[in-house]
């Protein structure tokens, strides 16, 4: 029966095969993370001070609000859609924390980053529901909704405190970006990625073969395994040199640990679940899934909502790297920071393709050109030039797949 | 073949405001025969297919699977009575691998805890998948790659081996052959007389008539919203079936 079915796979020469196969499928996390090397190789032939420790520390915590921000566009643009609003609505969580901690109000530091969050899921889901009942495109609902928000936010800045804007009074909420791990903590962390990593490699492909699966090939994942110890280790002892200039600092600030573990979250989310599965399903043939019984509207609005949570948490660790935020001190670009990240961390503007790693690496990408360029002394428009070229080669990336894609119909 | 048709429409007339797509259609299908349903374009063909899978509710007449009268509200009712529907466009979720697309909608969950916490069953959707395709004479190398990885055949492969394999009553097939080969039509047909052997009814529409007299049992011509012959097909020639389509000779 297996000789005479359906199959055409034709015989090219290998190489031009695999490299078709490399544009056309999903290539994974290659270009994004030789791209990362290359910046990262190109900042430190520059400047001597970029693989520091406490530049690296910094990278890390100012990548933090980038990756989240690329984390929460991701939910949107995996099915097709973007939130303008999300910037503003990560803005406005910040803020709200801010306030609510503020000695004036003196809330517990959860009720008032549960408001922050609650509000920017409130907003995200207002957006959702106008995008999924009236079927209008959410570019327009957004960048409506961004404009409601900006005013409302500014407004609020330049009411509380006689202009003054919101000072991060709260330990906790400072301690998002400016803490650390103790350094025993700091290395129980970085172990247990490293074996936490490992072993979700080893047992896939455990699983796989006793299934009597195409597995992974051996060196594949010993070299992933290296990859991640080696990584991990550098960043260990990075964290465990003592960076301060006045008091001792080390350890990893406490922004790398919730950034992992809620990547871990949703990557499990994305990779492992129904869930996950009905929303590449939706963005790649939203009509497929709906024939296939998947209630694509509620999963739209899902989508909206944990974009509008990934930006109040982008929100409290913003405010938190800040020290706190004024009406002049509001950014109204971070929401294109957002787009940009996920786009270059492989997120298909097109819906369907992309992973939270890549967000992630995306997110990282935007501090290092940040970091890095102002470290040689190019910030402000050399930022937003390189930024720019680095978007369009990552969108050249995601069409020319596209096509390619499309080609081979 | 028993007595009572796994699938029937009793005297079904549907309308778009003044334009009369079905009117008074009526047919009965049994279980382990292949029907060709053929019509020139805009002769109903799509709106009776969309009204047996659910996409429409008839405006009168009633359909019946099994002898019981049924009514469906959305394409997951029909889906539900064990009516799979192939639409001309493949409806793949290209990004997805093909173990995902065959269980897209039926997920299997791991049986222990993990499966409790949203964990999928990936290793038995993917090994299961290809023990399907192969049971209903599809083989396409390993379940684990995307969709958008294929070729146009192999996606329509992967699109009937999906419809032919939830498939309990009935399976029809759009246009299955549009846009394929030769050889992958005739592969195509092959997996059409397996589903009629395992006891499914078939519903075939195409414009490829001398498809439709290789492999159907009984042809159903639609002109102009009715349905004006419904025979075996032996009693077909490919100019006789033309003539009836067009109308120039009954």
């Amino acid at each position: 029966m297996t000789t005479d079915t359906i199959s055409d796979v034709p015989a090219k020469a290998p190489l031009l095969d695999s490299l078709r196969k490399l544009l056309r499928q999903d290539s994974g996390l290659v270009p994004v993370l030789a791209a990362l090397v290359l910046l990262v190789i190109y900042f430190e032939i520059r400047s001597s001070v970029f693989l520091q420790a406490a530049n690296i520390a910094n990278l890390f915590t100012q990548a933090a609000v980038y990756v989240l921000l690329a984390m929460a566009e991701t939910w949107l643009l995996l099915l097709g859609e973007i939130d303008l609003s999300l910037g503003w609505a990560s803005t406005g969580a910040g803020m709200l924390a801010g306030i609510y901690t503020n000695v004036q109000y003196g809330w517990p530091w959860p009720l008032a980053f549960i408001l922050g969050l609650l509000a920017a899921v409130l907003v995200a889901l207002v957006s959702g529901f106008l995008t999924v009942k009236f079927r209008v495109a959410s570019f327009i609902v957004t960048l409506g909704m961004q404009l409601v928000i900006q005013g409302l936010v500014i407004y609020e800045l330049d009411k509380v405190f006689q202009g003054g804007g919101v000072p991060v009074q709260d330990a906790v909420l400072r301690n998002l970006i400016a803490g650390d791990l103790t350094p025993v903590w700091s290395w129980v962390f970085v172990v247990a990625v490293i074996v936490g990593l490992s072993a979700i490699t080893v047992w896939k492909g455990i699983r796989r073969r006793s299934a009597g699966l195409e597995s992974v090939a051996f060196w594949k994942v010993a070299l992933r395994i290296a990859v991640i110890a080696l990584v991990g280790v550098f960043l260990g002892f990075i964290f465990s040199v003592n960076r301060g200039s006045f008091v001792p600092v080390s350890g990893i600030p406490f922004a790398v640990p919730i950034v992992f573990l809620l990547v871990g979250f949703y990557s499990f989310l994305l990779g492992r679940t129904k869930f996950g599965r009905y929303m590449y399903a939706i963005g790649g043939n939203a009509e497929a899934a709906r024939r296939a019984g998947v209630p694509v509207d509620r999963y739209r609005i899902y989508a909206f909502m944990l974009g509008g949570l990934t930006a109040g948490i982008a929100g409290l660790m913003l405010i938190s790297q800040l020290g706190g935020i004024a009406s002049s001190s509001t950014d109204p670009s971070i929401v294109l920071y957002a787009v940009a990240g996920a786009v270059i961390g492989g997120v298909s503007l097109f819906g369907g393709r992309g992973r939270m790693v890549g967000a992630v690496l995306g997110g990282v990408i935007l501090a290092v050109i940040k970091n890095g360029l102002t470290l040689i002394q190019l910030s402000g428009p050399a930022q937003y030039i390189v930024t720019g070229v680095v978007l369009i080669a990552a969108v050249l990336v995601d069409v020319l797949g596209r096509r390619s894609q499309q080609l081979a119909k | 073949m028993s007595d009572t048709p796994i699938l029937e429409l009793r005297h079904v007339s549907k309308s778009y405001g003044s334009v009369k797509a079905l009117t008074d259609v009526s047919l009965k299908a049994y279980a382990g025969e292949i029907i060709g349903l053929v019509g020139d374009n805009g002769a109903g063909k799509s709106s009776m297919i969309k009204t047996i899978s659910g996409v429409y509710t008839p405006d009168e007449g009633e359909i019946l699977v099994d002898g019981t009268p049924r009514h469906w509200r959305s394409p997951h009712d029909a889906i539900a009575a064990g009516i799979e529907t192939l639409y001309q466009d493949s409806g793949l979720a290209p990004d997805l691998t093909i173990g995902s697309n065959i269980f897209l909608g039926r997920e299997l969950r791991r049986r222990s805890l993990l499966g409790r916490l949203g964990f999928l069953d990936q290793r038995s959707m993917e090994s299961q998948a290809m023990q399907e395709l192969e049971k209903v004479g599809i083989s396409i190398g390993a379940a684990k790659r995307t969709v958008s990885e294929l070729s146009g055949g192999q996606r329509q492969a992967v699109a009937i081996g999906r419809a032919a394999m939830w498939a309990k009553h009935v399976i029809i097939l759009d246009e299955p052959t549009n846009h394929l080969g030769a050889r992958q039509s005739i592969e195509v047909l092959k997996v059409m007389k397996a589903a009629r052997d395992r006891g499914l009814c078939v519903l075939f529409i195409s414009h490829t008539l001398p498809h439709v007299l290789e492999v159907t049992d009984r042809i159903i011509v639609l002109r102009l919203g009715r349905i004006v012959r419904d025979a075996p097909t032996s009693e077909f020639t490919v100019e006789s079936l033309l003539g009836t389509i067009t109308g120039l000779s009954q």
